[in-house]
């Protein structure tokens, strides 16, 4: 259980904050159970609360929002992927009518970073450029027109250096340091971690399969690009709007960055038009726009273009992956070796966490004796990478689940079956020392078998067509707030009004996967309310408590149990107040469908909502509630080993159907069955909404998007982005997408609110490895290399004997393999 | 969000007044119908005009008139009317089919078939914004003196997209251009050149007014082909079209046209020789393919790599023949096999 080498997680000095956590409140009826003894909110196909205000396009989104006087910005960026700024020349700008200010690195010295220990951008270079797109200076102009024009005088002294562009690259070439904040030559972390006996793992076994394998960059691409609007008002406060998911973080930073208190500053978050972990830490822009209109006393907007969202990127890490996989004759895993590298971009984001990530989620839910990862993220002269959906496991598990299809083949097996002899049940721990609770992938496992017709399918389709599986299980939030401290991971208050409405305060971020709606549901179920009586105040820092913002799946989980607690609290109040009234005991009072009875005679006992409201008011004075939650102390004992601790994990399996058109290359996804367990689904429709995403997102990067750079040529320098917009990033049209038989697995999980676990993150990961083995059902080649285009499948396909294998996999399976019973 | 540039916005409402503009400022002028190529491509700054000359309002250059000589459509025409214009759909169906391909519904309810006709040419280093192009360096297309594509070249190696032009130079279709001295009349094939800043025939001042589809092509057999990345949106990476006479069976006359790898769409040669007075059979087809192999040389113009490109040119030409023919895209002997 402990690792054989140290690691640096936390600098030296620094300790993960105090063991001492709080404890929620316990409930006699348990955190699962339906208050009433049946759902009627929970659990139902309800409307998200925001859809109309969506498609009837009333929704105010942060682009939207235009205050008098304001004045629009633009940033400078650099042509060079790498590059020092001698000098600046803003004369011929600050000159051109229309302009009123150009503010440089100079204007914002201090550094950020989501990560307090990797602090390493500046809202605008102000010593050097580290990847074409990387900003430098900013106008706020009277038009987006002056401001871009303005753009073309600011004169730029560069001094060209040499361009790290690739992992090889940067570690060939540590005095082309790339970002000074390193501290060896070009690697931004990282981690060693070994557990039980891998060399003694690895020889005992009687098949070991290596492998190389190849993750390709990709990015977000949410339809809503980046955009900000500062207002800092004569009273010196400042009032940002941003489309940010941790809206709390950003607070944070703010007040670092531009030196105001942090009470002078208040974050908003508009209604967001998607994110998807592309808009989880602050940018340029929010500082640039907040700067701008402190310099100008005039609100300033921000808006990126397509091409900008693409340099701001903090997408999916490229990784280069090598697995050695062990296993007994009958197929159970004696060992897991992994060497990855990560190829991170300019600056670190969430780097360590993304290092740690790519070693530590992997391990369930399959059960491994010995485990070993050595991952190290290095920088290159690229836009940054982050966390994309699935942060940092999502390769990793790539690899690894097309490593189980070739043990299961070289060891004679169904690799359904494989899997099913590895798994490692509820309630346990994991080689690592993560805690597992409620565990439902065994019946994910059965469902996609069965709705697939699995048995029917593998290894028995014509040639060209196939099918292929893999699992996977991912975090519910994470155990720790990315910057140590003792407060709850999320706030809620619930204010309870005289009309029979109720309000929830939350700092939750609604990014377009429904948190508000949740917020609403659960009070709608504990305290008998239709959706139409309570409204949701979420992520505006002068009004919600803090929740730590929506990343890490954590959302339902942790703000769920929160408000979970704070509207048990009100309806406890609110029963022991009718209880009085009827002369029942508590438990037999029931509010639902905005009224409240008593179980013992309805007809006769029972008041509206509000009369119930009200009359506990006059009982107890005026109703307000909180609730928070903070994650029990979980985690393996060794440095790094509370990262991927998470309260609860989800569970995922996939099929995939495909029907390839050899003779172009094409693959066709025809279908894909998703068992997702999340726990309990508290609404079914954001859930298979959240599976179908999932699962269309990982196919896309499997098979069409690449976030690539142009090589040096005779004409030009390295490192400008292959192609910065929707045309020539393909993601998939309508007519591109498969069918979805989404199946929500409920496992019911001891902690989660009424049970609930994830489901935005974890339904992605098996879609890319279950699509290249059913590939390899399909046409007998192993497509170990994102993305799966046309022409390298091609490739694939005249480079290998490839019918011979496919054939072989064909017979094998008619003599060899043993199906389970 | 892109900015477009400052310009003057001019609406004729006839095509007298509209020529009048051109005539007045011919190298100054802008000419949008849909826009979907040409607003794009400003906010690129690829286009930076004086006037933008909107065209829309000009009813004379809407029309479609099936008669006795032929099909007579004017640049207006959507590409969403011409999938599905009953003459257009019963004597040229390839050219519906090549129509309805174009980019997305949206697209082509705006777009025209002046328009498509008329496309910019493609590449990879120039259909991008200013600040890319700045930072890439500029290419000879615009703003600059280097070719990208070709590092050594001095010439545009931009590739003609348009999905319908194929078509259209398969069925040996002609194409009316109108100034304000005079109008005259190209084939299709004619009116493109092999030069990507500028691929067409169309002098300063001039517009097209017409297309025509000539009477003796109704009822030839034909088919287009697009390979693309994706089901909707995406340009061709390589186009192809076919048109063929057949009579008891036999091949009078055929064209094959294969484009989206240079500046000019690319009539394969030979194909008398090769057709005229002979069944369309499998070894026939086969020669067709390898011929059209031999001929294209793609470049790295556009997404995919060359090699790749070229060897889809056979395959797209035996898919597009047996379109034509009204056969399975892949003879029962080759299926299964990898190509």
């Amino acid at each position: 259980m402990s690792p054989r080498k140290k690691d640096m997680a936390i600098p030296a000095g620094r300790t993960m904050p105090s063991e001492e956590r709080l404890t929620p409140p316990r409930w006699g009826e348990g955190r699962t159970a339906p208050p009433n003894g049946e759902f009627s909110v929970i659990g139902k196909r309800n409307r998200k609360i925001e859809g109309l205000a969506k498609v009837t396009g009333q929704a105010v989104y942060a682009d939207d929002i235009r205050l008098p006087r304001m004045l629009h910005a633009k940033l400078l960026r650099s042509i060079h992927a790498h590059a020092r700024i001698r000098a600046i020349d803003a004369a011929a700008a600050l000159a051109l009518p229309g302009v009123h200010a150009v503010i440089t690195g100079k204007d914002l010295p201090a550094y950020y970073g989501i990560i307090p220990w990797t602090q390493d951008e500046q809202a605008l270079c102000e010593e050097k450029a580290r990847y074409a797109g990387d900003a430098i200076a900013a106008v706020a102009a009277d038009s987006e027109l002056i401001a871009e024009e303005a753009l073309k005088l600011i004169r730029v002294d560069y001094e060209v250096l040499p361009a790290v562009m690739t992992i090889d690259e940067a570690l060939a070439h540590p005095e082309n340091k790339v970002n000074e904040k390193a501290k060896e030559g070009n690697i931004s972390k990282h981690v060693h971690l070994e557990f039980g006996d891998v060399d003694g793992g690895l020889a005992r076994g009687d098949v070991v399969v290596e492998g190389d394998y190849w993750y390709e960059g990709s990015t977000h691409t949410p339809i809503e690009p980046h955009c900000c609007v500062a207002d800092y008002d004569p009273s010196g406060f400042l009032t940002v709007w941003s489309s940010t998911q941790v809206a709390h973080y950003l607070h944070r930073d703010l007040a670092r960055v531009l030196g105001l208190p942090s009470q002078r500053i208040r974050v908003i978050q508009p209604v967001v038009g998607g994110a998807f972990g592309g808009k989880s830490e602050p940018f340029s822009l929010e500082f640039c726009a907040a700067k701008l209109s402190m310099v100008t006393g005039r609100p300033v907007k921000l808006l990126y273009t397509r091409e900008e969202v693409f340099y701001a990127h903090r997408g999916r890490h490229p990784m280069r992956m090598h697995y050695r996989t062990a296993a007994s004759r009958d197929g159970r895993l004696t060992a897991v070796d992994a060497k990855i590298q990560i190829d991170g971009g300019a600056y670190s984001s969430f780097g360590l966490v993304t290092t740690y990530y790519s070693g530590q989620l992997l391990t369930a839910p399959y059960e491994m004796p010995a485990y070993r990862f050595d991952s190290t993220r290095v920088f290159t002269n690229k836009p940054c990478c982050g966390p994309k959906r699935g942060h940092g496991s999502v390769q990793p598990r790539f690899a690894f689940e097309c490593q189980l299809d070739k043990l299961a083949e070289a060891v004679g097996l169904d690799p359904l079956e494989l899997r099913r002899r590895n798994l490692m049940g509820a309630d346990c721990r994991t080689v690592n020392g993560m805690r597992v609770t409620s565990n439902g992938f065994p019946q994910c496992l059965d469902a996609v078998e069965r709705a697939s017709g699995w048995q029917e399918k593998f290894r028995r389709l014509p040639y060209g067509r196939g099918v292929g599986i893999a699992g996977s299980m991912y975090i519910s939030g994470t155990n720790y707030c990315i910057y140590p401290n003792e407060m709850p991971q999320a706030g809620v208050q619930l204010k309870l009004d005289r009309s029979g409405r109720a309000t929830v305060f939350c700092g939750a971020s609604d990014i377009g996967q429904g948190s508000d709606s949740l917020l609403a549901y659960i009070v709608c179920e504990e305290l008998g309310l239709t959706l139409r009586d309570v409204r949701v105040v979420a992520a505006d820092t002068d009004l919600t408590p803090v929740d730590l913002g929506s990343y890490s799946s954590r959302e339902t989980y942790m703000v769920g149990n929160a408000c979970l607690d704070a509207a048990r609290k009100l309806r406890h109040e609110i029963a022991e107040t009718l209880s009085h009234r009827w002369g029942c005991r508590r438990d037999e009072v029931v509010l639902a469908n905005g009224l409240a009875c008593s179980t013992r005679d309805p007809k006769q006992e029972f008041v509206s909502a509000q009369e119930a409201f009200q009359l506990t008011e006059a009982r107890i004075g005026t109703l307000g509630s909180v609730g928070w939650y903070q994650s029990p102390k979980l985690g393996g004992d060794y440095r790094g080993g509370t990262i991927g601790a998470s309260p609860a994990y989800s569970f995922t399996a996939h099929v995939v159907e495909v029907e390839c058109d050899p003779e172009i290359g094409f693959v066709e996804v025809k279908k894909v069955w998703i068992a997702h367990d999340c726990g309990r689904a508290l609404s079914p429709v954001a859930v298979e909404g959240q599976m179908e995403g999932s699962a269309y997102m990982g196919l896309a990067e499997a098979l069409l998007e690449a976030q690539l750079f142009k090589p040096a040529a005779p004409h030009h320098g390295p490192g400008l982005h292959d192609g910065p917009s929707l045309l020539d990033y393909r993601i998939p049209t309508s007519l591109d997408v498969p069918e979805f038989i989404s199946i929500i697995i409920e496992s019911v999980d001891p902690e989660g609110p009424y049970g609930a676990k994830e489901a935005g993150e974890g339904p992605l990961h098996p879609s890319i490895p279950a699509l290249a083995n059913a590939i390899y059902d399909a046409l007998g080649i192993r497509c170990d290399a994102l993305p799966f285009s046309p022409p390298a499948v091609l490739r694939l396909l005249r480079g290998t004997d490839a019918r011979t294998r496919w054939e072989k996999a064909r017979s094998q399976t008619a003599v060899e393999v043993r199906r389970p019973c | 969000m892109l900015t477009l540039p400052r310009f003057e916005w001019v609406q004729p409402r006839s095509l007298e007044v509209l020529l009048d503009q051109l005539a007045a400022h011919p190298r100054e002028s802008l000419v949008v119908a849909g826009g979907t190529d040409a607003v794009p491509n400003l906010k690129h700054r690829l286009h930076e005009p004086r006037y933008v000359v909107h065209i829309g309002q000009v009813e004379e250059l809407r029309f479609v008139r099936d008669e006795g000589d032929g099909l007579h459509l004017g640049p207006l025409v959507t590409l969403t009317r011409l999938t599905r214009e009953p003459a257009v759909r019963r004597d040229f169906p390839a050219l519906a089919r090549a129509a309805s391909l174009v980019a997305g519904p949206q697209l082509r309810n705006m777009g025209t078939l002046g328009g498509n006709l008329c496309l910019d040419t493609r590449c990879t280093y120039y259909n991008q914004t200013y600040f890319w192009r700045q930072a890439l360096g500029f290419c000879l297309k615009k703003d600059g003196v280097h070719c990208h594509v070709v590092p050594q070249g001095k010439r545009c190696v931009a590739a003609h997209s348009s999905d319908t032009a194929p078509v259209l130079i398969a069925l040996g279709a002609e194409v009316e251009i109108a100034s304000r001295s005079g109008r005259r009349t190209v084939t299709v094939e004619d009116f493109f050149v092999t030069d990507g800043i500028h691929n067409n025939v169309l002098e300063p001042g001039e517009i097209v007014t017409r297309i025509f589809i000539p009477a003796r092509s109704r009822g030839m057999r034909s088919g287009y082909q697009k390979l693309r990345p994706r089901g909707a949106i995406d340009f061709p990476m390589l186009s192809v079209a076919f048109a063929a006479r057949m009579r008891d069976g036999l091949c009078e006359d055929a064209r094959l046209v294969v484009s989206a790898l240079a500046a000019r769409p690319r009539t394969v040669g030979g194909l008398e020789a090769l057709l005229k007075g002979k069944p369309l059979d499998e070894p026939a087809i086969e020669a067709l393919a390898q011929s059209a192999y031999r001929q294209c040389k793609p470049i790295i113009n556009v997404a995919y790599d060359d090699d790749y490109r070229h060897e889809m040119v056979p395959v797209f030409v035996r898919r597009t023949v047996r379109e034509a023919l009204g056969l399975p895209p892949r003879a029962p002997a080759a299926a299964g096999a990898p190509a």
